[in-house]
């Protein structure tokens, strides 16, 4: 077939440190100044690489879901594929018309009209005024703003702003897009909108390459995806695979269900080992409907009245329950010690199936000496719990729920 | 459209080269640059009674104010000329030069935050400002006009004649706006590295207009001394637009000369240095 829409040979992207941010203008003239005397003048801080050598290639009409924990480089990568910033060595072949979304609503005037701001947003994104007034229905109708639509965009709510910004964006025709987390404008029912254009937007035979935290997007939009960890490329391919990968990154696994934790340097309580507990087993493997149980061992230099906290998060990282003793009602522990076990019983949770983490905090009656964020993961594993055929499904929502149904006249 | 488009290609690939001026790109930008020019002016003036006036008001105060103290109290010359249509015309050579200074000079940092999310040709922006601001000259022109008539067909001041050289006067708006670009642009880009000269912009204008003849004519300067103020680029535009427009002033070819290869020289060295700047200068904000 043709050839490549997108090759990225070899990009690396360093940054100075300590002369992120504008150096000024008085710290130039000390380093002068001590030259000028003959002293010797402090190297800069070293280097740090946003990206390190990433090569890739993306397919014409192919739509690349890209990874990674915050840091790794992805909005560095689409920085450098959007023309914005240059990379320090490499080099990246586009061809096609690009535009880049990396966030709505740029150049948006408040004081402008939607009509007018549609004209203004559409030229900084690269259409022409003639390509606009032919789409001008099209965005209008896309953004449900009509009857605003000669309004000044600062007396709309923030909705209708990202809906009418999404919306410009939406009606471009380039032949490559490149998109970053932008799936995540308005609500629910827009967003379903949203993810439904770029598909039609790929259908069309458009590449579109873009940067996502939602795993299901990822998921169910994409053919190809990349993970990035630390500024690397470590996977490409298959987005099921990369997806399992991304999250085998940020979720360690720890299948004897139980973590040491190291102390905290300058703290003088902290916790030193936690314990996970699946129907009153050691592991990490829970069935859906089970009780699940956790025991955190401590130590304090002092005596002090321990706190503690524990959130679980879910599959798409979101941060889901918090169970804490600051917030109960029963014991805060009021008798002061300097070590020992707390046991939390959350009992049944109700989780479909997926991967979730445990993060802890830990501290005194008010306040905080140690924390751990996602240290621990386990399994929820899908069972029919009532024998009905149909088990609660994981697509559908993160939990479920024992409620009771009644028919009633 | 898709074909059309096909053999559409770019790489992107780490700049070495001083040369980046590529005009054909902006070209093609060229409905986002009169959609920035046209958002300049509608958005400066939503909510406002007077409007573009504002335009006029501005101007007329000041040379009031110069006309009362400098021109009354201090009783500096005004080379013979009448004292309103001498400030009036010395602001209208001055303002447009001054506006964009002002203007470009910001453009890095003011757009810090659209420039580092997408990608257009960055000289778009401060090409923009060139015109929105030519529609305030046109303004004080205007302005000027009428005041100008004021005094020769209703007062009837004595020696009061527009030269036929007038007619280059848009040749002195061009080379006002090469300046102002160029200097604008050297401004913003060391602006962009150190963020002191945010400060400094807006005083240096000031103590500018006071090293050029805009309250003080050329001629009052002692011959000895005349040439240092003439090595200042803006003295010649500013003295040109009174010998064109008023019929007095001291414009002489070697000064003039040299101030518009000092422009040409300022225009080439902001340019190159504002594209080596812009395409990292993202990393930096």
């Amino acid at each position: 077939m043709s050839r490549p829409a997108i090759e990225v040979r070899n990009i690396s992207k360093s940054y100075d440190l300590g002369s992120i941010g504008a150096t000024s203008l008085k710290d130039e003239l000390e380093r002068l100044w001590k030259k000028v005397r003959g002293r010797e003048v402090s190297a800069r801080k070293g280097q740090f690489k946003a990206l390190d050598d990433i090569s890739f290639d993306v397919q014409p009409g192919q739509i690349v879901g890209i990874i990674g924990r915050n840091g790794a480089g992805k909005s560095t990568l689409l920085k450098i594929l959007s023309h914005i910033t240059e990379p320090t060595s490499g080099e990246i072949v586009l061809r096609g018309r690009v535009s880049s979304l990396l966030e709505v609503g740029m150049g948006f005037h408040p004081d402008l009209t939607g009509r007018e701001n549609i004209f203004l947003n559409g030229a900084i994104l690269g259409m022409k005024k003639a390509e606009i007034r032919e789409k001008l229905d099209e965005i209008i109708a896309f953004a449900e703003v009509e009857k605003f639509i000669d309004t000044p965009v600062k007396r709309y709510s923030s909705g209708m702003y990202v809906r009418l910004a999404f919306a410009v964006a939406a009606h471009m025709e380039p032949e490559i897009l490149i998109l970053d987390e932008v799936l995540a404008v308005g609500d629910a029912r827009f967003q379903e909108k949203c993810l439904k254009k770029i598909r039609a937007v790929a259908g069309g035979g458009r590449t579109v390459l873009m940067v996502s935290h939602n795993m299901s997007a990822v998921r169910s939009l994409c053919d190809h995806a990349c993970v990035l960890h630390q500024g690397r490329l470590i996977q490409t391919g298959d987005p099921e695979e990369c997806t399992e990968t991304y999250l085998g990154i940020y979720h360690p696994t720890t299948e004897s269900g139980v973590v040491d934790f190291k102390k905290p340097e300058n703290e003088t309580a902290w916790m030193k080992r936690a314990r996970l507990y699946c129907d009153g087993q050691l592991g990490t493997q829970l069935e859906m409907g089970k009780p699940l149980s956790v025991e955190i061992d401590f130590e304090s230099e002092t005596e002090m009245e321990p706190g503690i906290g524990i959130v679980i998060n879910g599959p798409e990282g979101a941060k889901i329950l918090h169970a804490s003793t600051r917030n109960a009602p029963s014991p805060s522990f009021r008798q002061p010690v300097k070590g020992g076990t707390i046991r939390c019983d959350f009992g049944e949770i109700p989780f479909t199936a997926g991967r979730y983490t445990l993060s802890f905090w830990f501290g005194g009656l008010s306040y905080d000496t140690h924390a751990e964020d996602p240290c621990f993961s386990f399994e929820v594993i899908e069972r029919d719990l009532w024998g009905c055929a149909r088990p609660y499904q994981a697509a559908h929502s993160i939990l479920w729920w024992p409620a009771k149904f009644e028919l009633q006249g | 459209m898709q074909n059309e488009t096909a053999d559409f290609e770019i790489t992107l690939r780490p700049n070495t080269g001083w040369m980046q001026l590529d005009l054909k790109e902006i070209w093609s930008y060229r409905d986002l640059l009169f959609l920035l020019v046209w958002r300049d002016f509608v958005a400066k003036y939503k909510q406002t009674v007077l409007g573009p006036l504002w335009f006029i008001v501005q101007p007329l105060m000041m040379s009031v104010v110069f006309t009362v103290i400098f021109g009354n109290v201090a009783k500096l010359s005004t080379d013979g000329l009448p004292k309103m249509l001498f400030y009036l015309c010395g602001q209208l050579g001055w303002t447009y030069f001054a506006q964009n200074f002002n203007s470009n000079s910001a453009t890095l940092v003011n757009n810090a935050g659209l420039f580092s999310k997408v990608y257009f040709p960055r000289l778009v922006v401060p090409l923009s400002s060139l015109i929105s601001n030519l529609f305030t000259f046109c303004i004080q022109a205007a302005t000027f006009l009428a005041f100008f008539a004021y005094y020769k067909y209703f007062l009837h001041t004595e020696g009061l004649r527009m030269d036929w050289r007038a007619v280059f006067l848009p040749l002195l708006v061009l080379q006002s706006a090469a300046l102002s670009l160029g200097l604008g642009l050297l401004m913003s880009a060391l602006t962009a590295k150190y963020r002191d000269l945010v400060h400094l912009s807006p005083l240096l204008i000031q103590l500018w207009m006071y090293a050029t003849p805009v309250i003080i004519p050329l001629s009052e300067f002692p011959e000895k001394w005349r040439w240092v103020v003439a090595l200042n680029p803006m003295t010649s535009i500013v003295e040109s637009f009174r010998l064109m427009l008023l019929g007095a002033g001291t414009v002489e070819p070697l000064y003039l000369g040299l101030s518009v290869i000092f422009t040409l020289v300022v225009l080439v060295i902001g340019v190159l240095l504002f594209g080596k700047v812009e395409k990292t200068f993202v990393d930096t904000v």
